[in-house]
């Protein structure tokens, strides 16, 4: 039993770690730019997308087709920043919630044009056979999702941190007006923002597209997790976001293997639901 | 104002339109359209008392539209009750629903009510899948039992559009003496500036409820329409292609005003029938339309349309 337990609970911390990554992105977009994105599902499915028609169809490498279906998204990203968000900067988030619906549904109903609704596979070079540490078992394939979702959260917390878009970007966070004054190119760093979080939400899109499968609907249930994570972790913060993914992943797994996998998806929507009852902000976040 | 002087007539024409429509509409099909266009127009109208009067975007429309399909559909299965008390039933478990779970949300703003409000939805939606002792899950309820009143059984495309017709006239009546009551005032003060409202006692908290309780009733009403007019239901009526659909709709045909979801409901029912054969770009069409409509035209048809009334008025003098 406390094997299932601890297998159950390294199940979840890597699908955690990918509804992290989207999380992330999801809170970068709303705290710097006061967007809710709502397209995030989408450019979630598209990386999956991507990757499958680069990897399985036009048969590329593995690892390049990861990278080039991230570097696409986040050209996608950044196309509609400039074409459509740039025309809309202060406007009321009704506005841009909108706005936002209507690039989901164009999204996912073009894909389902070109594709079908039918689910595809990215064929990945990693084996199936189990690998042993200690109790648990894991594959090639998670310990692949772990190591990047890993990875890429610690290279952006470094890029944050440490360089000069990093420092723009957290001055154009913390006030906008005043970065403008010291002279940072706002509108360069919005785009580059929404660029990125859309990236991050490619990234989990491919990851779980290899674990799972890769269909034009996909985009739904992953927008809502990833809003119930971002309320979770409060609007805009980071750590947050990262430890209400694993929350969530966490809770997903555990209420699929121990009580019923149909109704797994209720969980993480009932907590929040309790949790807004007693934190109207959140778990980390502030009354603004 | 032009608009004013014209109202009564304009409205008693359109009434009088309405009602003889099945006279010389013989085409079923047709009809059906419009009892759909009435149908949607039942769940916009509710939508736009929310998002157009009070300023607050609700993406969890369709978990009223679930709620009050389901319950009437199984009211009437399991139970053999008439279509006006499974209506009933549908409304009475919406109004308790809906002032549960407005007390969860109505303590909300911005994007956490956007968000928690969809997720009421998606949570209705796994319970309508996965309790397949009660709803038969996505294999969905067949059978369900079509209106009757005084003994009349509504069979035609005829009837239904009449009853239709009696549902969303009896809205737009309510609608209308609600915005133009002191609710109504109290909910666009909300939306313009809350703190400056509630600072002059105008409670969001109160007035919230009201308009919530009010969509939602609405929703489950046509929910309840729905179920007994397709009589099949399965869990798809809590999907968010409903939702869309509504937004497009009240987007487009022009929130806070009554005539725009009646404009939206139509154009967006018949259009894409007139263009038949591009069924597959309808929905890239929408997207695109709710892009554009929301950058260009906030105000929708509804507000282009008052705008060339205008430009018109002040050229005859």
């Amino acid at each position: 039993m406390s094997t299932e337990i601890l297998q159950q609970l390294v199940n979840g911390l890597i699908i955690g770690a990918t509804y992290g990554l989207m999380a992330v992105g999801l809170t970068m977009i709303f705290g710097m730019m006061d967007v809710i994105n709502f397209a995030h599902g989408e450019l979630y499915m598209l990386g999956g997308v991507f990757a499958y028609f680069l990897v399985s169809y036009l048969g590329l490498n593995y690892y390049l087709g990861l990278v080039l279906a991230v570097a696409l998204v986040m050209v996608v990203g950044f196309i509609f920043d400039q074409l459509v968000l740039r025309q809309l900067r202060g406007e009321p988030v009704l506005i841009t919630i909108l706005v936002t619906i209507g690039l989901s549904i164009f999204l996912q109903s073009v894909v389902i044009l070109f594709w079908g609704p039918s689910p595809q596979s990215i064929a990945s070079p990693f084996a199936s056979t189990p690998i042993k540490l200690g109790p648990v078992i894991l594959t090639q394939t998670k310990l692949f999702m772990a190591a990047v979702a890993g990875a890429v959260i610690w290279g952006l917390h470094l890029v944050i941190q440490r360089t000069k878009l990093g420092r723009m970007m957290r001055a154009t966070f913390q006030d906008k007006d005043a970065a403008t004054i010291v002279g940072i190119d706002i509108n360069r760093v919005y785009a580059i923002n929404f660029a990125l979080g859309s990236g991050l939400a490619a990234l989990a899109g491919t990851l779980l597209g290899t674990l799972f499968i890769v269909y034009p609907n996909m985009g739904l249930i992953a927008v809502v997790k990833a809003f119930l994570i971002v309320i979770m972790g409060g609007m805009g913060n980071f750590l947050g976001a990262i430890f209400g993914g694993l929350l969530l992943g966490v809770v997903e797994s555990m209420a699929a293997g121990f009580i019923s996998s149909g109704y797994k998806d209720l969980f993480g929507l009932l907590i929040v639901m309790a949790l807004l009852v007693v934190r109207p902000y959140g778990l980390f976040g502030k009354k603004s | 104002m032009a608009g004013g002087r014209l109202k009564v007539p304009v409205l008693l024409a359109l009434a009088g339109l309405a009602l003889a429509a099945p006279l010389f509409i013989r085409d079923d099909y047709f009809l059906h359209l419009l009892i759909h266009a009435g149908f949607f127009y039942m769940l916009v109208a509710g939508l736009n008392l929310l998002v157009g009067y009070l300023g607050l975007l609700s993406l969890g429309h369709t978990a009223f539209l679930g709620v009050g399909a389901y319950t009437s559909a199984l009211v009437s299965l399991k139970l053999g009750a008439s279509y006006w008390l499974s209506l009933a039933a549908a409304l009475g478990l919406s109004l308790v629903l809906s002032f549960l779970f407005g007390l969860i949300v109505l303590r909300l703003r911005g994007p956490y009510f956007v968000i928690v409000s969809l997720c009421f939805a998606e949570m209705l939606a796994i319970v309508a899948t996965n309790w397949v002792s009660l709803t038969n899950g996505p294999m969905g309820l067949p059978g369900i039992d079509a209106p009757s009143l005084f003994g009349y059984e509504f069979e035609t495309k005829t009837d239904f559009y009449y009853l239709m017709l009696f549902f969303v006239g009896l809205m737009t009546y309510i609608i209308h003496r609600l915005v133009n009551s002191v609710i109504g005032r109290a909910c666009v003060s909300l939306r313009e500036n809350e703190e400056l409202a509630e600072s002059i006692g105008v409670s969001a908290f109160k007035f919230g409820m009201i308009t919530f309780i009010a969509a939602s009733l609405f929703a489950a009403a046509a929910g309840s329409f729905y179920a007994h007019y397709v009589s099949y239901l399965n869990p798809e009526i809590f999907g968010f292609v409903y939702m869309i659909t509504m937004l497009v709709m009240l987007v487009t045909g022009g929130r806070g005003s009554i005539a725009g979801p009646l404009l939206g409901c139509l154009i967006f029912t018949v259009v894409p029938e007139l263009l038949r054969g591009t069924e597959q770009y309808r929905e890239p069409v929408f997207g695109l339309v709710l892009i554009v409509v929301a950058i260009f035209m906030p105000q929708g048809l509804k507000g282009l349309l008052d705008r060339l009334l205008q430009r018109a008025a002040r050229e005859e003098g």
